[in-house]
């Protein structure tokens, strides 16, 4: 890729500081960054890290509190010429036709008249979008919708670009096509910057700036990150014992500061200065082997973070034992549910033995939300059954309910009450008796470190701690069965692996988990996985075995999780293809 | 690279005719702006035309025939001419009472036993006259209105002892309404009650929608003004507006029968001045709220109620207490109904209308203000 020699700073931001009313904290504390002309420079963080708050001061529609903020050397508000902004939520008006969008945008960023069929052509070969010029923008898919957002800030060729979040919800195959896209325009000199809370993207960027609560963590080229972590990463096979209780003994290791599971393997982050220990010094059996591993950007976020956490788990200490049984904790035959002529899902066929991690994997709107809504008989199936801890739930989805514990999509708790209140109601809602409820209360507390935010809303919660009072509020009543939606989403590493410790520990008790993520490496904790794409289960099985199918289907030698799906996914499409040639 | 370009601060034609086109396709493509916009004026005004009537027609009476003598029944033959009442004949009181306890009949006319022999003999014969008072305004009008019957009848008939005919006689006659019709006066406040329905209920809407569904972020850092963007919101409103109220006084012209006897060019000039505040509240309640639903909650009390319960509408100004008159100068309704229903009935009378006008753009005046002061280009709380 040419890079011009010169790189002249087309944005930048010095020791900027925001505070909100009401935040405990500055959503930025003296952050400083630039952005140059013809790179990608990523702005990476988790949830609450303060991303959007950045852009939006940039994109002039927030007021730092200290600091400059400069567009080529002007206030941010007299250069919105020069500026493609695409928040969030694309900024799309969903009622109007993808034609209509860009004319919007088009005649308000005065696009000459005489240029605006050349440019129009031109953005909707590069989106692939010309057939859909006449279709609602709101009856797009996920990921049509993005690149349409995107050619509404290309409509002229802005010098800066400041896309928040442009991957977030999207497929893989949609997002490394946005990437390509994006690559191509700063071959015009456009400056961009990307946000993001993925850590894949994260490695991709030309430049990236850590965010983590208000603060820049790291800045420089994402394999200066990286390299922190070169040589500590070791890949543990072979081992001769159940993969969680073994991880969560490693991780009780000194030398070992961070460790998730990889299908049937370890992967280790060592201390740094720790040498590379023997294999024998695991006690696993004699099978076991170490070979180095690939830093990735995420190693060197936890390092930043100081490193992981510990590997037992409070919850699971103080968890009853559930007593094992033959017959599936979860069921799903043949479930399907329509919404008129609609398939949300579509012969959804699956059995979880009890104590197992089970996997729905897939882009939004693919159907998981769906398929798991009906089993925790929030939705009724239109055909098919499904049964939970034994009750079928036709005819007892009152008792089905009752067994599970629900950890909803955004953590759904009430925000105007206070941490306390919230789990007092959820105790109630549960129907623990009073001294259960208090005796609950207590041990969550002391488990999730609540304590002495007992009287906060729950609404005014760091994005972490949120997710922590939602676990809590969904294994207050010690349920057999846990749905987990999306629990990870958009939270830091750190916290990610705390709350998959909490999980690894809960199911060497006997629960059993139904979890659904579109974090890939997410799926490799779980035992089986599907794959649902499109109303469908395109694959199922164990995590390692739907590498395998990927390494088949696309040649490589050591695919990750995501390079499975991506190459699942496209032979999905094909299939459908060459299926709807055969019919026509 | 694209050459310099112009500044963008000032007020731009151009980005303000896409603001509309696209508001247009918007309002052309929610059928719900439609039914709010049309079917909902035409409901509200047939409603009004047909539905209510303040006109006491055809109350339902009981005439108690304790005597059948001719006289008698020349009375009861009265009552059952009036076009006040439906009459039911019975022939005893206890069920005349059942009757009003069940909420039948609204009044009883009892025409006792000797009533015959009484005008036999030359005197004034004597009746009794029982209402509901449970409804009082009812009960006085079928008081009234029975005895004015009665006495009709008994002025025919040769009394000696009858009262003597003033010798000046009252001869009411009603201007402008002649049938005293209340479809006359309530179907111009239906029209008011319409245009502040599409005026500020719609408009509270819009703005708020802009915020919630994420748009006004990325409107916001495009170079348009803030008042292109206000200006954007306002213009198809109006116009909608007023296109509903174009169909409401046509059909109250052609379908209810009402004169209309003032101009277009004063009936389009008092409207268009009192959209003014209309949109100005609606479009103020949606950029200070941000939020659809409170947005319409605030909207409807803060504009459909009050002109409903204290324009002058449906219940007169001057029989309300009078720290309650005093809020009323406060509703731009206020303002609108008086002209409005001068417009049909009378006719252009702009000494009353210009005042009233002036009243309404001030408040218009003062919403726009505060539309302007929080609608900031910025996402700052």
């Amino acid at each position: 890729m040419p890079v011009p020699a010169a790189l002249e700073p087309i944005a930048s931001a010095a020791s900027v500081v925001k505070r909100f009313p009401g935040g405990a904290a500055p959503a930025l504390n003296g952050v400083s960054m630039t952005v140059e002309a013809g790179r990608i420079t990523g702005l990476v963080g988790p949830d609450g890290a303060g991303k959007t708050t950045l852009i939006r001061i940039l994109a002039g529609l927030l007021h730092a509190d200290e600091g400059e903020v400069a567009i080529l050397g002007h206030k941010p508000i007299e250069m919105l010429d020069q500026l493609g902004y695409m928040p969030q939520r694309f900024g799309l008006y969903e009622d109007l036709t993808v034609r209509q969008n860009l004319d919007l945008y088009a005649e308000l960023r005065a696009l000459p008249e005489e240029d605006k069929e050349e440019t129009f052509s031109r953005l909707l070969r590069f989106t692939d979008l010309a057939r859909f010029q006449d279709r609602l923008a709101g009856k797009l898919s996920g990921g049509m919708k993005q690149k349409l957002g995107l050619a509404c800030t290309l409509v002229r060729t802005p010098r800066l670009m400041l896309l928040d979040e442009p991957g977030v919800g999207v497929d893989p195959i949609s997002r490394r096509e946005l990437w390509a896209m994006v690559q191509d325009l700063t071959d015009e000199g456009i400056g961009i910057l990307w946000s993001t809370a993925y850590l894949d993207e994260a490695e991709k960027c030309d430049r990236v700036y850590l965010l983590n609560e208000g603060k820049l963590l790291f800045d420089g080229p994402p394999g200066e990150l990286t390299d922190r972590a070169e040589g500590r990463v070791i890949q543990l096979t072979g081992f001769g014992e159940a993969r969680r209780p073994f991880l969560s003994r490693t991780l009780d290791r000194p030398d070992i500061i961070d460790g998730t599971i990889q299908g049937r393997s370890l992967r280790l982050l060592l201390r740094d200065g720790s040498p590379v220990p023997e294999p024998a010094s695991f006690e696993a059996g004699a099978g076991t082997r170490i070979a180095k591993g690939q830093p990735r950007f995420e190693d060197g976020f936890i390092e930043i973070l100081g490193g992981g956490p510990k590997g037992t788990s409070a919850l699971a200490e103080n968890y009853r034992v559930i007593p094992p049984s033959d017959r599936p904790a979860i069921e799903a035959k043949g479930l399907t549910k329509r919404f008129g002529d609609f398939v949300a899902a579509r012969d959804m066929d699956f059995a979880i033995p009890q104590g197992q991690i089970y996997g729905l994997l897939g882009p939004n709107g693919a159907g998981k939300s769906t398929t798991f809504k009906m089993l925790c008989g929030l939705l009724s199936p239109s055909g098919g059954q499904g049964a939970v801890a034994g009750n079928d739930l036709r005819h007892s989805a009152a008792e089905a309910r009752a067994s599970l514990g629900y950890m909803a999509q955004k953590f759904s708790l009430y925000g105007e009450l206070s941490v306390g209140q919230n789990l007092d109601f959820f105790a109630g809602a549960y129907n623990l008796r009073r001294p259960d409820a208090r005796r609950a209360k207590d041990a969550m507390c002391e488990i999730f470190d609540l304590g002495d935010k007992l009287n906060m809303n729950a609404g005014e919660l760091p994005l972490g701690f949120k997710q922590r009072l939602a676990l809590a509020a969904a294994v207050m009543h010690q349920p057999p069965v846990l749905f987990l939606d999306e629990p990870t989403s958009g939270v830091d590493p750190v916290t990610r692996r705390m709350f998959w410790t909490h999980i690894n520990g809960l199911v060497e008790k006997g629960v059993t988990v139904l979890v659904t993520t579109h974090f890939m490496d997410e799926a490799e904790y779980c035992d089986d996985v599907s794959l649902i794409y499109r109303g469908e289960q395109i694959a199922t099985g164990t995590p390692d075995a739907l590498k395998e199918q990927a390494v088949t289907l696309t040649e490589s030698d050591d695919p990750t999780m995501e390079d499975a799906f991506v190459a699942l996914i496209e032979e999905s499409d094909r299939r459908r293809e060459a299926d709807e040639r055969d019919a026509a | 690279m694209s050459g310099p370009r112009k500044p963008s601060k000032r007020f731009d034609y151009r980005r303000l005719r896409a603001m509309l086109v696209k508001e247009f396709a918007q309002i052309v493509r929610d059928p719900s702006t439609f039914l709010v916009a049309l079917a909902l004026p035409l409901l509200l005004l047939f409603m009004f035309g047909y539905g209510i009537s303040l006109d006491m027609t055809g109350t339902r009476l009981a005439v108690v025939m304790e005597d059948s003598s001719a006289p008698a029944l020349g009375l009861s033959q009265s009552y059952r001419a009036s076009p006040y009442f439906k009459v039911d004949v019975l022939r005893d009181r206890a069920e005349a009472r059942r009757q009003m306890i069940g909420g039948k009949i609204k009044g009883v006319v009892v025409i006792p036993q000797d009533f015959g022999r009484q005008v036999h003999e030359g005197h004034m014969p004597t009746i009794q006259i029982v209402t509901d008072g449970s409804e009082p305004n009812t009960a006085q009008f079928v008081a009234s209105e029975a005895q004015g019957v009665f006495q009709t009848w008994a002025a025919a008939e040769p009394f000696a002892d009858a009262p003597k005919p003033p010798s000046i006689e009252i001869s009411t006659r009603f201007w402008y309404n002649p049938g005293l019709k209340s479809r006359f006066f309530l179907v111009p406040g239906a029209i008011a009650i319409v245009m502040t329905i599409v005026g500020t209920l719609l408009t509270a809407l819009v703005v708020a929608r802009e915020w919630e569904r994420g748009t006004m972020e990325a409107i916001m850092a495009t170079p348009i003004t803030m008042v292109e963007f206000i200006a954007s919101k306002i213009v198809p409103y109006y116009f909608l507006a007023l296109a509903s109220m174009t169909v409401c006084v046509a059909i109250a012209v052609t379908i209810f029968g009402l004169p209309f006897r003032g101009s277009l060019v004063a009936l389009y000039v008092i409207a268009s001045a009192f959209l003014m505040p209309g949109l100005g509240l609606g479009l103020f309640v949606s950029s200070a709220t941000k939020n659809q639903f409170v947005a319409s909650q605030i909207g409807l009390i803060a504009s459909f109620l009050p002109t409903f319960l204290l324009s002058g509408f449906l219940y007169e100004i001057p029989s309300m207490p009078v720290w309650i008159q005093a809020i009323t100068y406060i509703i731009p309704a206020r303002y609108l109904i008086p002209s409005l229903q001068t417009l049909f009935l009378t006719g252009d009378v702009w000494s009353l209308f210009l005042p009233n006008i002036a009243m309404m753009l001030l408040f218009g005046f003062v919403y726009f203000f505060l539309s302007f002061r929080v609608t900031k280009r910025s996402l700052d709380t």
